[in-house]
C-alpha cells in the first residue's frame, strides 16, 4: 500500500506453466513485498494454483524464475530447488486449498511433524536421539513450546491430544496454518484459507493472519475468493486472468480497476459503463471505450483459452454468488462481514445516486430498471405511496414483493441513517 | 459351516417374537437339515478303489451324524445363548456410550505381563512336562511363535508405521538367513559377527529395493515388492554355485553363548560338560528361546524408540499424507528408505536366527506364503499396534501349532483325519472373524507419541491406514 522500501521477499519473473497445449499461466511477474500480505486473486480456472505449485515446488515451471529473498540475504530460484528443499532452505510454507492434515495423528503430532527437520538434525539423524542425547531432549522440549504456542494462537491449545481429523472445518484450516508455521517459514503460502469457513471463522482467520504478519514478520502470499478477506487484510493484490496478469496494485485501486470488473463480472463493456456511471467514475469509462490494454488484456493474450471479453459472460455468471465483487452481491458481502465498516471512502462521485441493491430484495437487474424508470435514491422510494408501489410492481413485474420485503421501510432507514459507504458500493468489492 | 448359520438367522431375524428356546430349537432343526442336504453327498458317502481296482462307495453315516449333530447343536447354542447375550451387551453399550471405561489391571499392564510370562515360559515348561516333554513347547511353540513376532514387527515398521505396502518381506528373511548360512559355513564366522552382517545385508537389499519403487504407491508397491520376494527366491534356485540350488544349505553352525560354552555334543566346551548337567538336546533349544526373545524385544524397543523420534513421526505422517509431508520439507525419498532398511534390517534378523536354529535351510523356507503370513499377521494384529500384533502371532502361529495336538479329533472324522492340514483354513477362519468383529484388528487404535496434557488413544477411524 505504502511505498515503503520494503523489498520484495518472493520475485516471479516470466512465469509460465503450459500442460501439453494449455496454457495455465503465461507470462506472469509480480512481486510479494516482505512483511506484507499478498493477495492472489482471479475468477477460478485463471491459475492461481497453478502458481502456487510452482512457488511451494509441485510444479516445475515451463518457463520463468521465481526467486526468494531471505532475511538473511540468500537467494533462493525456487524452481530449481526440490519440492522439499523450498520449505526447508528457502523457508516458504504452504497450505492447501482442500485441506491436507495428518487426520489420524493428534495437533500436537502434527506441529511436531513439522519441525522435523530441526528434529532431525538435533537428534543427529536419530542415532543420537535413540540414546536420549541431552542436545535433542532440549529441542524436543522446545519443539513442544513452539507447537504449544502456535496451538495456542490458533486457539486450538484444550484440542491438543484429539486427532486433527476430528476438527471442525475451520479449526482444521487454522490447524494446517499452525503446522506450516511451526516449519518457521519466512513466506507462508495460503491457498484459498477462508473457503468453506463461516463469517465468525473468517474473522478468527484474519486476526490469525494479521497476528503472524505482525508478531513473526512472516510475509504472506493467499489465494483468496472471500473479497471481505482480501480487502480487509492485503496489503498488495495482483489479479490474474487466464493465466495473465490483469491488475496489480493496493486493494483501492484494483477494486476500481475496469479490467478487474470485466473479468469478475464477465459482462460486456456496456454494462461495464453502467456498472462504472453507477459507480461515477468519468475517468475509468473514458480509460474503458479505448480497446483493451494489449500488454495485459485478454483480448491480446496467446493463451488458447482467452477470447473477447464479451466470450467470458457465460462462465463468469456462475461465480455471481462467489464472487463478492458484484454489485448485486455485496450486500450480501455486508451481510457476511458482519457489518464491519470496511468501505472505502466516498469517491467523488454524486451522492443522489443511491446504490439501490443496498435494499434488501433489489438486485442488479432491478436496480438498473428502476434507475432507467428515474428511481436513483432512497429518498424517493422513501417517498413511495400505495399507488407507487402498485406501479412499481407491475413495472417490474412483482406481486407483492416490495411491501414484503419492506422497501420503503428500508429505504426510511438508509435515508435517515446513510451508511458511508452506500453511494459507493457498485465499486467496493 | 457359516453358510448354515447365516441361512438360519435369516429365519430367526424374520420371527423375532417367541420364547428364545423354541427359536433355538426351530433353527438348530433347520441347520441340521440344511447341513445334513449339503453334506450328505459330500461326507456321508465316499468313492474309494477297493483291492480289485474296482470304484466302491464307502458309507461314513457316523461322521455325518457328526457334523450335523455339530452344526445343530452348534446353532442351537449360538440362538439361545451367545447371540441374546451379544444383542444384551450391545444394547448396554449403546446405552453408556459416554462413559469410558478404566482399562483394568491387566489391559494397563499387558506388556509387562507379557514379557515376564516370556522369560518364565521354558521354566514352567520344563516344569510342567519335564525336559524332553518341554522341547516341544518351547520349540515349536515358544520359538516358531516368536520368530513371526519378530518378522511381524519387522514388517509393521514398513506397513503399520510408514503404510508402503510390502508383500515381499519373506525376501529380506532370506537374505538374512542366506548370509549367515553362507558366511557362517564357508568362513566359519561366529553368529555374533554374522548377526550384524545379516541385518546389514538385509537393510541394504532393502534400500536397493526401495530405490525404484520410492514413486509408488498402493497396489502398485505391492505388485513390485511381491516381484521382488520372487525374483529372490529365484536366483536362490538357480544360483546353484553359491546357494546350492533347491538342494540347500546343510551343516549351518550352531550359535555358542559368546564362545564360552556351545552346545556341540563332541566338543570339551559342550554346556553338559562345561556345567556338568545330562547331555540333552533342550539346552539349546532354550537357549535359542532366550535369544529370540531378547531379538524380538530389541526389535520392539527399537520400534517404540523411533516412533518418538521425529523419523517415526514423519513414517506415520507419510503413511496419513506423503504430499502434506513434503510441502513441510520432510524428504519423503530418505524417510521411505529409512522405514524399507529398518523393517528390512529386523527380518534380516530373523533370517539369520532362522537359519541358526534349522540348521539347514533352501529356498523353500522363502516361498510368497510365509510373507502373506507375515503380513496377516500384521493386519489382525492392527496396522502399528505391537501388542495387537504379538497377540496375533500367537493366535495365527501358535493355533496351527495346537492342531497338530488336536488328535481327539480323530474320533469324529477317523483315523485318517490330519489336523495340521486345516491350518490354512484356521488363518483363513480367523481372518474373517476377526475382520468381522474387529475391522481394524485386535488393536484398531493408535497410541499417540506426544502428548501434552493427557494421552488418549487415536481411534483407526481416523488414520490412513491402508491407503498405502
Amino acid at each position: 500500500m505504502t511505498a515503503t522500501a520494503s523489498d520484495p521477499i518472493l520475485k516471479v519473473e516470466h512465469l509460465s506453466m503450459k500442460f501439453g497445449g494449455l496454457v495455465a499461466v503465461g507470462d506472469l511477474s509480480f512481486e510479494a513485498r516482505r512483511g506484507e500480505i499478498t493477495a492472489l486473486i482471479g475468477p477460478n480456472g485463471a491459475g492461481k494454483t497453478t502458481v502456487f505449485n510452482c512457488i511451494t515446488g509441485f510444479y516445475k515451471p515451463s518457463e520463468g524464475m521465481i526467486t526468494m529473498t531471505r532475511r538473511d540475504g540468500t537467494a533462493y530460484l525456487l524452481e530449481r530447488l526440490p519440492d522439499f528443499m523450498i520449505p526447508a532452505k528457502a523457508k516458504v510454507a504452504r497450505t492447501f486449498q482442500n485441506i491436507r492434515l495428518f487426520s489420524g495423528m493428534t495437533l500436537l503430532e502434527n506441529l511436531l511433524v513439522a519441525q522435523h527437520n530441526k528434529l532431525m538434525q538435533a537428534s543427529g539423524m536419530t542415532v543420537l536421539g535413540l540414546f536420549g542425547a541431552p542436545a535433542y531432549r532440549k529441542a524436543s522440549a522446545e519443539s513442544r513450546d513452539l507447537a504449544t504456542y502456535w496451538l495456542e494462537k490458533a486457539d486450538l491449545l484444550d484440542r491438543a491430544d484429539d486427532p486433527a481429523g476430528d476438527l471442525p472445518y475451520g479449526a482444521q484450516r487454522r490447524l494446517e496454518i499452525a503446522r506450516a508455521m511451526c516449519t518457521g517459514p519466512e513466506l507462508l503460502c495460503l491457498d484459498e484459507p477462508a473457503a468453506g469457513l463461516n463469517p465468525k471463522e473468517s474473522l478468527a482467520l484474519n486476526t490469525l493472519l494479521n497476528d503472524i504478519k505482525d508478531n513473526t514478520g512472516t510475509s504472506i502470499l493467499l489465494i483468496e475468493h472471500d473479497m471481505s478477506v482480501v480487502m480487509q487484510i492485503s496489503d498488495h493484490v495482483v489479479v490474474l486472468e487466464y493465466g495473465r496478469k490483469i491488475s496489480d496494485g493496493d486493494p483501492a485501486s484494483v477494486k476500481s480497476d475496469p479490467k478487474v470488473i470485466a473479468a469478475y463480472l464477465g459482462i460486456d463493456d456496456q454494462e461495464v459503463e453502467n456498472v462504472l456511471v453507477e459507480v461515477g467514475d468519468e475517468h475509468v469509462i473514458e480509460e474503458l471505450d479505448g480497446t483493451p490494454d494489449p500488454e495485459h488484456g485478454p483480448a491480446a493474450s496467446a493463451s488458447m483459452m482467452a477470447g473477447p471479453i464479451s466470450e467470458t459472460i457465460e462462465h463468469a455468471a456462475d461465480f455471481e454468488g462467489l464472487v463478492k465483487i458484484a454489485p448485486g452481491a455485496s450486500k450480501a458481502d455486508r451481510v457476511a462481514s458482519g457489518g464491519t465498516p470496511d468501505a472505502p471512502e466516498p469517491p467523488s462521485g454524486s451522492t443522489l445516486d443511491d446504490d439501490l441493491t443496498l435494499i434488501r430484495g433489489i438486485g442488479p437487474v432491478n436496480a438498473r430498471m428502476l434507475r432507467e424508470h428515474g428511481v436513483t435514491s432512497f429518498a424517493q422510494i422513501a417517498a413511495w405511496n400505495e399507488a407507487d408501489v402498485a406501479a412499481v410492481e407491475a413495472y417490474l413485474e412483482f406481486d407483492g414483493r416490495i411491501a414484503r420485503e419492506d422497501w420503503i421501510g428500508q429505504a426510511r432507514k438508509l435515508t435517515g441513517d446513510p451508511a458511508p459507504g452506500d453511494a459507493t458500493s457498485g465499486g467496493r468489492g | 459351516m457359516a453358510t448354515q448359520s447365516t441361512a438360519s438367522s435369516a429365519v430367526s431375524r424374520g420371527d423375532a417374537q417367541g420364547s428364545v428356546i423354541a427359536d433355538a430349537l426351530k433353527e438348530a432343526f433347520y441347520a441340521g437339515l440344511i447341513a445334513f442336504g449339503m453334506f450328505v453327498l459330500i461326507i456321508g458317502l465316499k468313492t474309494d478303489q477297493n483291492i480289485r481296482n474296482e470304484l466302491i462307495v464307502v458309507q461314513r453315516w457316523n461322521v455325518l451324524i457328526a457334523v450335523v449333530a455339530i452344526v445343530a447343536i452348534g446353532r442351537f447354542i449360538f440362538s439361545a445363548f451367545i447371540w441374546p447375550e451379544v444383542e444384551r451387551r450391545r444394547a448396554v453399550a449403546g446405552k453408556k456410550k459416554k462413559v469410558v471405561a478404566e482399562p483394568g489391571f491387566i489391559r494397563r499392564n499387558i506388556s509387562v505381563i507379557g514379557i515376564v510370562f516370556l522369560f518364565i515360559f521354558p521354566v514352567l515348561a520344563v516344569w510342567l512336562s519335564g525336559l524332553q516333554g518341554s522341547l516341544k513347547w518351547i520349540d515349536n511353540f515358544g520359538i516358531q511363535v516368536l520368530i513371526y513376532v519378530m518378522l511381524a514387527w519387522g514388517l509393521n515398521i514398513v506397513i503399520g508405521l510408514a503404510g508402503l505396502l510390502d508383500l515381499g518381506y519373506v525376501a529380506f528373511y532370506a537374505v538374512g538367513a542366506y548370509t549367515y548360512a553362507l558366511l557362517g559355513t564357508e568362513y566359519g564366522l561366529s553368529f555374533w559377527i554374522l548377526l550384524p552382517a545379516a541385518g546389514a545385508m538385509a537393510a541394504l537389499w532393502g534400500v536397493l529395493l526401495g530405490f525404484p519403487v520410492l514413486r509408488l504407491r498402493g497396489d502398485y508397491l505391492a505388485i513390485v515388492t511381491l516381484a521382488f520376494g520372487e525374483i529372490i527366491r529365484l536366483v536362490l534356485i538357480n544360483w546353484r554355485e553359491v546357494t546350492n540350488g533347491s538342494a540347500g544349505i546343510s551343516g549351518i553352525p550352531k550359535i555358542t553363548f559368546f564362545g564360552f560354552f556351545n552346545f556341540d555334543v563332541s566338543s570339551p566346551l559342550y554346556i553338559g560338560k562345561v556345567f556338568d548337567l545330562p547331555t540333552s538336546g533342550v539346552y539349546y533349544k532354550i537357549f535359542l528361546y532366550y535369544l529370540i526373545v531378547i531379538l524380538a524385544l530389541v526389535t520392539a524397543f527399537v520400534t517404540v524408540r523411533l516412533r518418538r523420534m521425529p523419523i517415526g513421526r514423519a513414517w506415520e505422517a507419510l503413511r496419513e499424507d506423503e504430499i502434506a509431508c513434503r510441502s513441510l520439507g520432510i524428504n519423503t525419498t530418505n524417510t521411505k528408505l529409512t522405514a524399507f532398511a529398518i523393517g528390512a534390517m529386523f527380518g534380516g534378523f530373523a533370517g539369520s536366527f532362522f537359519a541358526a536354529r534349522q540348521g539347514f535351510i533352501n529356498p523353500e523356507s522363502f516361498i510368497f506364503l510365509q510373507s502373506a503370513i507375515i503380513l496377516a499377521i500384521v493386519v489382525l494384529g492392527g496396522m502399528g499396534s505391537l501388542i495387537g500384533i504379538a497377540i496375533a502371532a500367537l493366535v495365527m502361529i501358535g493355533g496351527m501349532e495346537a492342531l497338530r495336538e488336536m488328535q481327539f479329533l480323530k474320533i469324529a472324522f477317523g483315523q485318517g483325519f490330519t489336523p495340521e492340514l486345516y491350518r490354512m483354513l484356521l488363518f483363513g477362519l480367523a481372518m474373517v472373524v476377526v475382520m468381522v468383529w474387529k475391522p481394524r484388528g485386535f488393536v484398531g487404535s493408535r497410541e499417540p507419541t506426544a502428548f501434552l496434557r493427557k494421552r488418549k488413544a487415536v481411534s483407526g477411524a481416523f488414520t490412513a491406514e491402508g491407503h498405502g
